[in-house]
């Protein structure tokens, strides 16, 4: 009880802690859209350009397979956020915060969500894409119609897992200048020794993280029709 | 109608080259049933593919009611692919979509209004016969409904022709039957040419007027039913009409004659016949008699004596239609 008195009256709680939630629901959520409004297009271009894809062009999918994707995905998270810090300054004003965080989150977990794109239209079998090219489907038609509705499971499945991996990469953002939960059990549960608000911290997280899998699980069986 | 001529398509894999389809040529008119057999590899798929343009033919062309659909523009050929209706070996049915929005795909490209695709699409769920399904997912029905849905969407934008891979071969004998049966009414009704592109020779006794083998890249035999059954040495007419595969071979006892026969003479008595015009008996070491469409057709293995003049009676029978091939002996 007197556990839970001290908690209630502690200011890194009863202050830092919502607006903190509020700051890493904000930057997951920033990331996420951007991520998939850019990710999405780029995954479909990574599988129509590859061999036997719909429109295959070597050079090209050369490029982003495996000179953009592959090497931003070879860098450890840390290193590429740290370096990506000029750029998010020039892009959004300032290099602190969550937005300036959004940014860095966003160029390093596109390519992570663009080649779980690519993997989930590769299961639409190729029978499939034929019928809709011999109905006379043109192929941005066989894109949008067939490919993407067939594979929504699959999308909706990346997606989770990117929020999730989003979660954790936030907080890792929080530690050099992101805000959110990272920044609070950096500054109250590393710095200041306050493990209390350490496990608070690691509680809510792990909280975020199941809410975002239980609904995205929900919403993969509901699209599911196979 | 569909009409191909001198059809190749030569594959290159690294420094090799198959060659796929080596000058198909082939004729079919309206409202038949024609189906092409082969061995795997000799160049069925190949043959689909090139049909519905899904691979670019080396050299050849392919005309659909007059319309050529090789060598024309992008948006020509998808214009021309609806004349084409495709019905798959697993249907390819899309799973996100129910049986009636499979259905209203084809329709949808091509911007048909909502109402009239509704009313479209009941009345040829009706026609196959699956009017209670509109709303169930592929998932929900059995393969043989999946292929019925199938053959719904290709129906629905009233190609001139419905071209079949391989489209029983993933279901048992009964329902096989129940799509021929319902292959057979749409050309009726519909009056469309078919295609039926198959390794089954069930499927062409049962369902086809014409059939061409196919090997290696070629048709190699060709022709209606009882025309091909009537050809000796004919390959599909053993296929089609198999004898038991323990028939005993007689080595070393008379001369062994297959004889391929159909309509009125399989209802003439061949075997007195002959024993009545050479005095010899005859032995029938194997046959089989079956009805393919509306005509009768026998193929018998006999043994005549030996020391029997086995030309002579060869060309007797040659002269009342009935097709003949020497086995051997003596
Ligand atoms: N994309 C390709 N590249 C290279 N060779 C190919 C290709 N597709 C087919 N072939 C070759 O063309 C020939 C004909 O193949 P095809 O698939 O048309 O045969 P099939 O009659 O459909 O056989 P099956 O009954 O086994 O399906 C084969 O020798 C095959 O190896
Ligand atoms: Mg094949």
């Amino acid at each position: 009880m007197e556990f839970l008195t001290d908690l209630l009256n502690n200011p890194g709680i009863t202050k830092a802690l919502w607006p903190a939630t509020v700051e890493t629901l904000q930057m997951t959520a920033l990331s996420t859209l951007f991520t998939v409004l850019v990710g999405l297009p780029l995954g479909i271009l990574l599988h129509a350009t590859d061999k036997g894809g719909l429109a295959p062009v070597r050079w090209l999918n050369v490029v982003l397979s495996g000179i953009i994707v592959n090497i931003t995905r070879s860098i450890p998270f840390a290193i590429l956020m740290v370096s990506l810090i000029p750029f998010a300054a020039l892009v959004v004003g300032t290099a602190l915060g969550p937005i300036a965080a959004t940014v860095s989150l966003t160029i390093g977990t596109i390519p992570f969500f663009a080649r779980l794109v690519e993997t989930a239209l590769r299961d639409v079998s190729s029978g499939k894409v034929d019928a809709a090219l011999v109905m006379g489907s043109t192929r941005m038609q066989v894109i949008r119609k067939v490919m993407v509705p067939e594979a929504m499971p699959g999308l909706v499945a990346a997606t989770t897992t990117t929020v999730v991996t989003l979660i954790g990469y936030s907080a890792m953002a929080g530690l050099i200048g992101g805000g959110g939960l990272g920044r609070l059990a950096y500054n109250y549960g590393f710095v200041r020794f306050e493990s209390d608000i350490m496990i608070v911290t690691i509680i809510v997280i792990v909280l975020m993280v199941q809410i975002v899998q239980i609904l995205g699980d929900w919403l993969a069986k509901k699209v599911d029709h196979r | 109608m569909i009409t191909i001529k001198d059809l190749r398509k030569v594959y290159r894999q690294g420094g090799d080259t198959v060659v796929a389809l080596d000058g198909v040529s082939l004729d079919v008119p309206t409202g038949k049933i024609h189906g092409i057999v082969g061995h795997s590899g000799a160049g069925k798929s190949t043959l689909v593919r090139c049909l519905t343009l899904l691979d670019r033919p080396t050299s050849g062309t392919v005309t659909v009611n007059g319309q050529e659909l090789t060598n024309v523009s992008d948006s020509k050929l998808r214009d021309a692919r609806r004349r084409i209706g495709m019905v798959f070996q697993h249907a390819n049915l899309f799973d996100s979509r129910t049986t009636a929005q499979n259905v209203a795909y084809p329709l949808e490209l091509i911007g048909v209004p909502k109402a009239e695709i509704k009313t479209k699409v009941a009345d040829l769920l009706e026609l196959v016969g699956l009017g209670k399904f509109a709303n169930a997912y592929p998932s929900q029905l059995s393969g043989g409904q999946r292929q019925r849905v199938g053959i719904a969407r290709a129906l629905a934008t009233d190609p001139d022709v419905l071209l079949c891979d391989e489209p029983t071969s993933a279901l048992d004998p009964q329902t096989t039957d129940e799509i021929l049966e319902l292959v057979k009414k749409l050309r009726d009704r519909l009056e469309i040419t078919v295609l039926i592109i198959t390794h089954e020779m069930h499927v062409v006794k049962q369902a086809c007027d014409s059939v061409s083998l196919l090997e290696a890249g070629r048709i190699v035999e060709h022709g209606e039913l009882g025309e091909v059954i009537n050809t000796a040495g004919s390959r599909l007419a053993a296929t089609l009409l198999p004898l038991p595969g323990d028939t005993p071979s007689g080595e070393g006892r008379g001369p062994i004659l297959d004889l391929l026969y159909s309509g009125e003479q399989a209802t003439e008595p061949i075997i007195s016949l002959i024993t009545r015009t050479f005095g010899i008996d005859v032995n029938v070491l194997a046959g089989s008699v079956e009805q393919l469409g509306e005509q009768q057709f026998a193929h018998l293995r006999v043994q005549l004596p030996a020391g029997t003049d086995a030309a002579a009676v060869r060309e007797h029978l040659l002269g009342i239609g009935v097709a003949v091939t020497e086995k051997g002996g003596k």
